[in-house]
């Protein structure tokens, strides 16, 4: 294709075509010119991102956690999670060839177990950390967006859910709403977005007196396009960022719920592995095998999501890039 | 701003975050499902409609909402938070006050321990950062954090318990005391230390890598600062550097934490306290959750916060004073 080229001289510029025949160039709208400056951005991020080693590290962890807990029915088949399956072994064997982490007091491959508790301990983590920054980028963007007293009702509120230990508050929560997945979820995402709103809200009060912003609104910008156009997309990779190290806390926060007995009884994660585990004597009668793989899962995963969380930040966050 | 109005302000802040933890353990209380005077007389010989309209009315529940506010904001003021439910006939505020001496004495001082050794780690790594001890402790640190603190606990309790290798049981595994032993005294205190090494360990390892990160980055902060240039322009020694120019003002981030922490002193524990079955307020908690007994789980709540929201006032004020300029802002 032909490019049109500008033409220097004359009294205005004109668009002439080198060729015989005129093409048709319709002009990039303004939202393909703005794709197109996030392709290349992000591309820009990815390009740093690729040469971290710890955030690379983080996403290769990540990449086979997710797909073991994807294709987890082709690895392992659903019903070794039944009690009275007929694939279970004898109850509280060592590993051996055929349950290669042994099995529980059922009788249960710890394995099948571990591969079907990534589905659910992962799906917390993500469902619950989606809703807190829902809840947080709102509060925060408001916040900072429209200031005045909405902003200190807002910020108190912020304040007084930052100030509340997380555990006892779950806790407390959960014992009173009943042992759901989805209660886990929404506490898990109801407790744990102050954070989000107090990052949100300070790179908001930033944006807002930026130049354009105010060009934006003397041409008549409404609050609803601000905010859209302007306000989130320079928000947005931090609420990334944050986004990335709330996954690892909120799994962390669903294994000691589960752990403490809280856990949807009719599902398995890997806290509730480690609850079935310890209540019924696995630590004193030695059965690390039952313990030890649950475990070491949580602690990879949160290690992944911490690890990538840390790079990213890194990258977005100029204060710490020029170290 | 002047240091009245700020310390004013603060105090303001803080009453009116407990305001609000009244408020929410008031309404959560009325949503609980089920009758709590049925759940009070659940299980028990006198459960019959009669009882069961006395003790409505005992607990105050066939009164308005804002008369039943009331009084439970002037029971809670007077340390009143009724009965448990699963230890019959005890009132809350007794069953949790004797269980604050064994959390206290468990997580204070895993938190002292911690502190000091986070401190240490943390000097050194960012004193020297980019070394291999360095890197080595952040390491470790990033494993720490990323370690469910129960998991850590379990795996130590059966190291011990068991035995496994090398591994020899040390340590008792669980409790306060050996029971029905008797001891008092001298021997009595070796007891229960003996009976408290192997929670101390845990939570010791799990909150140090926090300290630690945090001493070292301050550190690395100072390090670059101008005075510090000057300071080793003057050619003073290394020594004098670091410990009369760098720690002292690195020293009060890390400061904050730790006052920080200390309001997590009645309710940091909580499910190493039920890993090792340490009779102490975490481990009332469990028996609460598994006994659904709501006022004993509001009564702990109220504790855990009201010690959180004083340890950060506390925070604040103390943190003015050291650094002015915080009052400024």
């Amino acid at each position: 294709m032909r490019i049109p080229e500008l033409q220097p001289k004359g009294d205005a510029p004109v668009l002439v075509d080198a060729g015989d025949v005129p093409p048709p160039i319709a002009p990039k709208s303004p939202r393909a010119i703005t794709w197109a400056r996030r392709k290349r951005s992000f591309l820009r991020v990815w390009a740093v991102y690729r040469s971290n080693k710890m955030g690379m590290w983080g996403l290769y962890i990540l990449a086979f956690f997710i797909a073991v807990a994807v294709f987890a029915p082709l690895i392992a088949s659903k019903e070794g999670l039944d009690p009275t399956c007929a694939c279970t072994g004898t109850p509280f064997s060592p590993p051996s060839l055929h349950f290669p982490f042994g099995t529980d007091n059922f009788g249960r491959s710890v394995l099948t177990l571990t591969i079907w508790g990534s589905r659910i301990s992962l799906v917390v983590g993500l469902v619950a950390t989606l809703i807190s920054i829902v809840i947080g980028s709102l509060i925060g963007i408001i916040a900072g967006y429209r200031g005045g007293w909405s902003e200190t009702a807002l910020m108190r509120l912020t304040d007084w859910f930052l100030v509340i230990p997380f555990l006892p508050l779950a806790i407390v929560l959960v014992s009173v709403l009943g042992r759901s997945l989805a209660v886990i979820i929404i506490v898990i995402g109801v407790t744990s977005w102050p954070s989000t709103a107090r990052v949100v809200r300070a790179q908001v009060l930033s944006v807002k007196t930026r130049p354009y912003v105010e060009r934006s609104r003397a041409l008549g910008a409404g609050s609803w396009h601000l905010i859209g156009r302007h306000i989130l997309p320079n928000v947005g990779p931090l609420i990334f960022a944050n986004t990335i190290i709330l996954i690892a806390i909120a799994i962390l926060s669903e294994s000691a719920l589960a752990f403490l007995g809280l856990g949807d009884p009719l599902s398995i994660s890997w806290g509730t592995v480690l609850e079935f585990a310890f209540g019924a004597g696995a630590a004193g009668a030695g059965q690390w095998w039952w313990l030890v793989p649950p475990g070491l899962a949580i602690v990879f995963v949160v290690l992944a999501f911490t690890m990538c969380g840390f790079a990213l930040d890194e990258i977005l966050n100029p204060k710490l890039r020029e170290r | 701003m002047g240091t009245r109005k700020y310390l004013l302000g603060k105090i303001l802040q803080a009453l009116l975050t407990l305001v609000f933890v009244l408020f929410f353990n008031f309404f959560l209380f009325r949503v609980i499902p089920g009758d709590p005077a049925a759940l009070l007389l659940r299980g028990s010989a006198a459960f019959n409609p009669q009882n069961l309209a006395q003790a409505t009315q005992d607990l105050g529940l066939d009164k308005p909402l804002p008369t039943q506010f009331v009084v439970y904001v002037k029971d809670t003021l007077t340390l009143n938070f009724g009965q448990s439910f699963y230890l019959r006939g005890q009132p809350v505020s007794s069953v949790i006050g004797n269980k604050i001496w064994p959390t206290v004495l468990l997580v204070g001082t895993s938190t002292i321990a911690s502190t000091i050794i986070g401190l240490i780690i943390g000097i050194y790594g960012g004193w020297k950062h980019g070394s291999t001890f360095d890197v080595t402790s952040l390491g470790f640190t990033l494993f720490a954090y990323a370690m469910p603190e129960f998991w850590f606990g379990i795996i130590i309790l059966m190291m011990f318990a068991g035995g496994v290798g090398i591994f020899p049981s040390l340590f008792p595994t669980g409790g306060y005391e050996t029971p029905a032993a008797g001891l008092t005294g001298f021997s009595h205190a070796v007891d229960v230390l003996n009976h408290m090494a192997l929670p101390f360990f845990v939570l010791t390892v799990a909150y140090l890598g926090e300290y630690a990160i945090i001493m070292r980055n301050s550190l690395i902060d100072i390090l670059g600062d101008d005075f510090i240039v000057t300071a080793r322009a003057k050619g003073l020694r290394e020594k004098e550097i670091l410990w009369r120019h760098s720690v002292p003002n690195a020293l009060l981030p890390t400061m904050t934490v730790t006052l920080l922490s200390l309001g997590f002193v009645f309710s940091g524990a909580i499910t190493i306290e039920y890993v090792f079955s340490w009779p102490g307020l975490g481990w009332l908690t469990v028996q609460a959750i598994d006994n659904k007994d709501f006022p004993l789980l509001q009564g702990l709540f109220l504790l855990f916060s009201a010690a959180v929201i004083i340890a950060n006032l506390v925070a604040d004020v103390l943190y003015s004073y050291l650094d002015p300029r915080v009052r400024a802002a």
